[in-house]
Parts: C-alpha cells; sequence; structure tokens
C-alpha cells in the first residue's frame, strides 16, 4: 500500500480524482501523523475534523463529478491566518482564545478550492524570529537531526510549516515572508517554499507584522505543488489596499525546465569572505545545474547588499510597532487589569504579560526609530537605502532575468543556540530580506545534504511578477538536484 | 547615540509595555547593540533619493461610496465585534474608568 502522507499535492489530487484512494483515507493518514507527530509541536491546534469533513466533501464531489483544484489535498495553516471559528493567535498570548468570526482572504480561497485543514501551525510569536523558539506555545523542532542528537531549529518564523512538511504531517502548508520566513525554514528543513510578488496575495485576515513587506506564500515539498497551491492563493482582493488588480497566471501548466534564453545572474556581494565552504560549493554546484538547463549565467552586482538587514531591522519593527499598538486588552485577546489600575496601567499591564520578548524588544527599537528627533536619522533613512536597494535589483534585471544565491547562510542551528544573541539570529535572513525589501519573488528550493547530513537550499529571485520564471528556474534546480532525502522518524 | 535606562523607559512607556527597573537595565544593552549595528546606515550617501513608500506602483483604489459594499467588512455585526471583548457590557467594550 503506498504510504499515502508521502504524496504529494499533485499526487493526492490527482490520486483522488481517479479513485486510486479516498480522499477520507488520506485525511485519515495525515490526522493519525499529525497525532503521533506532536513531540514536534508544529501544531498549535489540531483540526482533525476540518480535514475529514472536506475530505467528505471532496469523495461526494468525485462521485458527483464536481471536483475542484485542490478538492481531497488537507493542508496546515500557519497560525497567523484568521479562521473562522477556529482559535487564532499568532503563537502569542496576547491572542490566545481569540477566535476569529471570519476568514482569511487567502485561507478562505484554499478551503473554496476543496482543501481541508490539518490544524494551525506553530510559528515564532507574531512571525518574529528565525528559529521558531519565540513562540508562546513551544518550540517547534525540526525532523532532522545530526550526529549530535540535539534538537535542531526548523527555521522561522514559518517552523511550524516547514517541521510538519518535511515530517509528513501534511503535504503543504501556507507560510507568510516578511524577511525570509518561508524561504529560511524551507532550507532549513529540506524542502520548497516561494514567497510571490508583493500584493500577488491579499494580506486580509492574516496577522500583520510589517506591512509593506508581509506577504503569503506556499510551503511543499515540490515545486508544482508550490504552483498548484500559489494559484489558489494569490488574486485580486478589493479588502487589501495593495492587492495586486491582475490575473492570476497559469502557473503549474507553464512550469519547464527549459532555461535556454533565460539569463541568470549570480551577485558577487552574496559570496562574502567566510561564507560556509559547503554552501559556497552548493551554490557552484546550482550555478552548474542551470547551465545545464540551458540557462547562461553572468556576473552581477547588488551594491547595497551590505545594507538591507539593517535596513530591515529598523522598517520592520517601526511597521510592527504600529500594527501591534492595537492589542491594548479592550477589543480581543488578553487584558491584564492590576488591582486599582487606570486604562493606560492597563494597556501597559496587558502589552508587559501579552508580548515575548523578542516582539517587545521590536516594538520598542520600531518605537524608539519613530519617536520625536531619531524619525528622519532611523527611519526615513531607512526608507532612502530601501530605494537604493531596490534600484540594485532594477539595475541587475538589464542584464539577467533571475538571480541565483543560497537560501541561508548556515544549515540548521540547534535550538537555544543563537536565542541569547538577537542579531546573530537576525544574520539568518542576510539573503533573503534583500528580495523582500524590493517586493520580489523568491523561492527556496533544497539542493543538497551537507556533511552532516542536514539539508541545505539553493534561492532563485525574480523580476516582479515573474513567479513563473522563478519557478521554472527552481523546477530546473529541482530536477538537477534529485533531493530525496527525508529526516528518519524519532519522534 | 546610545541610550540609558531612563530612555529605554521613556520608550517603554511611549509603546505601553511596562517594564521594571531590572528590565530596563537589561534592554539597555540589547537595544545598544541593535541599534550601533542599523547605525551604520549612516555611512549610505543618500542625496537626491526619495523614500520607499511601495515596492511595487499600485494606485490606491476607491471603492463605491455604499453602505456594506462588501459584507465581510460592513457594519451591523455588533455582537461579532464584541465577541472576542475581554469585557463586554450592554453592547459596549468595557474598560476601567478614564475619568473620575
Amino acid at each position: 500500500m503506498t504510504e499515502l502522507t508521502n504524496l504529494t499535492v499533485a499526487e493526492i489530487r490527482d490520486g483522488v480524482a481517479a479513485g486510486t484512494f479516498s480522499a477520507r483515507e488520506v485525511a485519515s493518514a495525515f490526522n493519525a501523523a499529525v497525532e503521533a507527530g506532536r513531540a514536534l509541536n508544529a501544531y498549535i491546534v489540531e483540526t482533525p475534523e476540518l480535514a475529514l469533513a472536506a475530505a467528505d466533501a471532496a469523495d461526494a464531489a468525485r462521485a458527483s463529478g464536481d471536483l475542484k483544484p485542490l478538492s481531497g489535498v488537507p493542508i496546515g495553516m500557519k497560525d497567523l491566518f484568521c479562521t473562522a471559528g477556529v482559535q487564532t493567535t499568532a503563537a502569542s498570548h496576547i491572542l490566545e482564545g481569540f477566535t476569529p468570526p471570519y476568514e482569511s482572504t487567502v485561507s478562505g480561497k484554499l478551503w473554496a478550492a476543496g482543501a481541508g485543514m490539518l490544524g494551525k501551525l506553530n510559528l515564532d510569536q507574531f512571525a518574529m524570529g528565525s528559529s521558531n523558539e519565540t513562540s508562546a506555545f513551544g518550540k517547534v523542532i525540526s525532523p532532522w537531526r545530526d550526529a549530535s542528537g540535539k534538537d535542531l531549529a526548523p527555521g522561522g518564523s514559518s517552523g511550524g510549516s516547514s517541521s510538519a512538511i518535511s515530517a509528513r504531517l501534511c503535504p503543504a502548508a501556507t507560510g507568510t515572508d516578511t524577511g525570509g520566513s518561508i524561504r529560511q525554514p524551507a532550507a532549513f528543513t529540506g524542502i520548497s517554499g516561494i514567497k510571490p510578488t508583493y500584493g500577488r496575495c491579499s494580506r486580509w485576515g492574516i496577522v500583520a507584522f510589517a506591512s509593506s513587506l508581509d506577504q503569503a506564500g506556499a510551503m511543499a515539498r515540490t515545486v508544482k505543488d508550490n504552483a498548484i497551491l500559489l494559484e489558489t492563493m494569490a488574486g485580486f482582493d478589493a479588502k487589501d489596499s495593495t492587492s495586486l488588480d491582475l490575473p492570476v497566471p497559469q502557473w503549474e501548466a507553464n512550469l519547464s525546465s527549459d532555461l535556454r534564453g533565460k539569463k541568470i545572474g549570480i551577485p558577487k556581494e552574496y559570496r562574502p569572505d567566510g561564507l560556509n565552504a559547503e554552501i559556497a560549493a552548493l551554490w557552484d554546484q546550482g550555478i552548474a545545474w542551470l547551465k545545464d538547463a540551458g540557462a547562461e549565467v553572468v556576473e552581477v552586482s547588488l551594491p547595497h547588499t551590505q545594507y538591507a538587514l539593517p535596513t530591515y531591522y529598523i522598517i520592520a519593527p517601526a511597521e510592527a510597532s504600529s500594527n501591534l499598538a492595537r492589542y491594548d486588552g479592550v477589543r480581543y485577546g488578553q487584558r491584564v487589569l492590576p488591582d486599582g489600575a487606570g486604562l493606560q496601567d492597563m494597556y501597559a499591564a496587558t502589552r508587559a504579560a501579552g508580548f515575548g520578548d523578542e516582539v517587545k524588544r521590536r516594538i520598542m527599537i520600531g518605537t524608539y526609530v519613530l519617536s520625536a528627533g531619531y524619525y528622519d536619522a532611523y527611519y526615513t533613512q531607512a526608507c532612502k537605502v530601501r530605494t537604493l536597494i531596490s534600484r540594485d535589483f532594477e539595475a541587475a534585471w538589464e542584464t539577467c532575468d533571475l538571480l541565483l544565491t543560497p537560501t541561508a547562510p548556515s544549515a540548521a542551528f540547534p535550538l537555544g543556540e543563537k536565542q541569547e544573541d538577537p542579531l546573530a539570529m537576525y544574520l539568518n535572513d542576510v539573503f533573503t530580506v534583500p528580495a523582500s525589501l524590493a517586493g520580489l519573488p523568491a523561492m527556496a528550493v533544497p539542493g543538497a545534504l551537507n556533511s552532516a547530513g542536514l539539508p541545505l537550499g539553493l534561492q532563485i529571485i525574480g523580476k516582479a511578477l515573474d513567479e513563473q520564471g522563478v519557478l521554472n528556474a527552481a523546477l530546473a534546480l529541482e530536477e538537477r538536484a534529485g533531493f530525496t532525502a527525508r529526516p528518519e522518524k524519532w519522534w | 547615540m546610545s541610550i540609558n535606562s531612563s530612555t529605554v523607559k521613556k520608550v517603554a512607556s511611549l509603546a505601553r509595555i511596562a517594564v521594571s527597573d531590572d528590565e530596563a537595565e537589561r534592554l539597555v544593552p540589547e537595544l545598544n547593540n541593535i541599534l550601533g549595528w542599523v547605525e551604520q546606515l549612516g555611512q549610505v550617501d543618500v542625496s537626491g533619493v526619495e523614500p520607499m513608500t511601495a515596492v511595487i506602483p499600485n494606485a490606491l483604489r476607491l471603492r463605491d461610496d455604499v453602505v456594506n459594499a462588501d459584507p465581510l467588512t460592513g457594519g451591523n455585526v455588533r455582537d461579532k465585534v464584541l465577541a472576542n471583548a475581554p469585557q463586554a457590557e450592554h453592547g459596549f467594550f468595557a474598560v476601567p474608568k478614564v475619568i473620575e
């Protein structure tokens, strides 16, 4: 019998349509895997009944000849997407018990396309983190292990998504990416993930972190699955003022790994002194793979790359300090009201108790850089440098169509290793943040295992709206990498 | 520019986050590390550069001026709005007394 939990989204969709297995069998298999995988702490809330209900609807739809694009496919939903009637917390105590009366646009599109929800996936609190250690509901553990046997980080902030997909607790999941929160966890766990162009997916109903950067995307084990999921997630939504009013291309149908005529840029600033040798070697291998697929490879320069991270760590906290002002203990979430406290004391006590350390740190940084006297020196300066970073990409597109880079500067690190040093943690996003600042589509694909047996990823960055080019180059890498490794089950 | 614990307390107060003296002391080096690092942006020549406000050119839209154009963001849902309130009374959000 086929191991149902090892099937891809495309295989589940097609198998249900062909009657090879029922959607109920698939949902039941994944529900059992979710239950058996609790040691990974990937899910905050499990919703097996919702997965089964969607599966039964899919089986009925097959009988009546009314299958939808994702009928029979159960998925995990990052707990940053509001889901009607199911607790949504952003992994923060301040939202514990919050049950949205409405559905986010993106999750609603997935359910309307026939997908079912296995549960709400853990994440770094308010999506702030690169290791999934800042969740108020406990750390997520990667299913991967090296010889040390230590618990490893699944990456972040979409660490519940990456851990669950690589451990076969779901075939695919949603993620959100503000500075690398889809791509870095994908790289750490040997899966793929795509952040589309800013504005492709509606932000309506997604708990906001940094609104000029936040973008939903897909995570799955194959490039094709990412194309399938993203096609359903994307699309214009009048409820998001930054939503792009453009038709959604047929990314799956137009997948092609033939890169003849494409020029791939290799940004020299992404190869700093001291770049991990195994990552540098994989990058060289990636260059060879893309040449083999017919692409021409050229060196390009993105001169402001070194300023991307500090720019991000001004802009993102500034926006977060504004967005998170809404958690006041009045309208939803937790309230802490000390004896005899007035309104202002209630706000301060509620926010002190409800937010985790990293969230407070970023709110304070954001408040400081926006405060009178510092606004121009920090925030305006960062917004100007952001323009320069974006112009770097524009200049690069004059000589190439896509960029190939590593996804993260290291393989997964042990949990706890960087938790005490915020700056060391921030450096994880060094290769992913520039594309976020410029709003460009970017995708992570697994390339190889390092000498310790842990996955390493490659990243493709594309021009605005060229998700197809990104997916196609990623497919060319995927076909040549032949990455089939999966973590050995220990949980 | 480096900050001290009284600046930390001022910022915490602006952000409406209660911090104890010990926490403020602990935050001083943490925040100074981060601020010291982002200050490198001051080296970048940005003369004549406009600050970025939108990553993808996109005109802001106006919707038709009609009530409940989209029921999901429309009105007449008082009970839903109040459903998650820590304290709701008589159809309102309840808060501690503000005016003596």
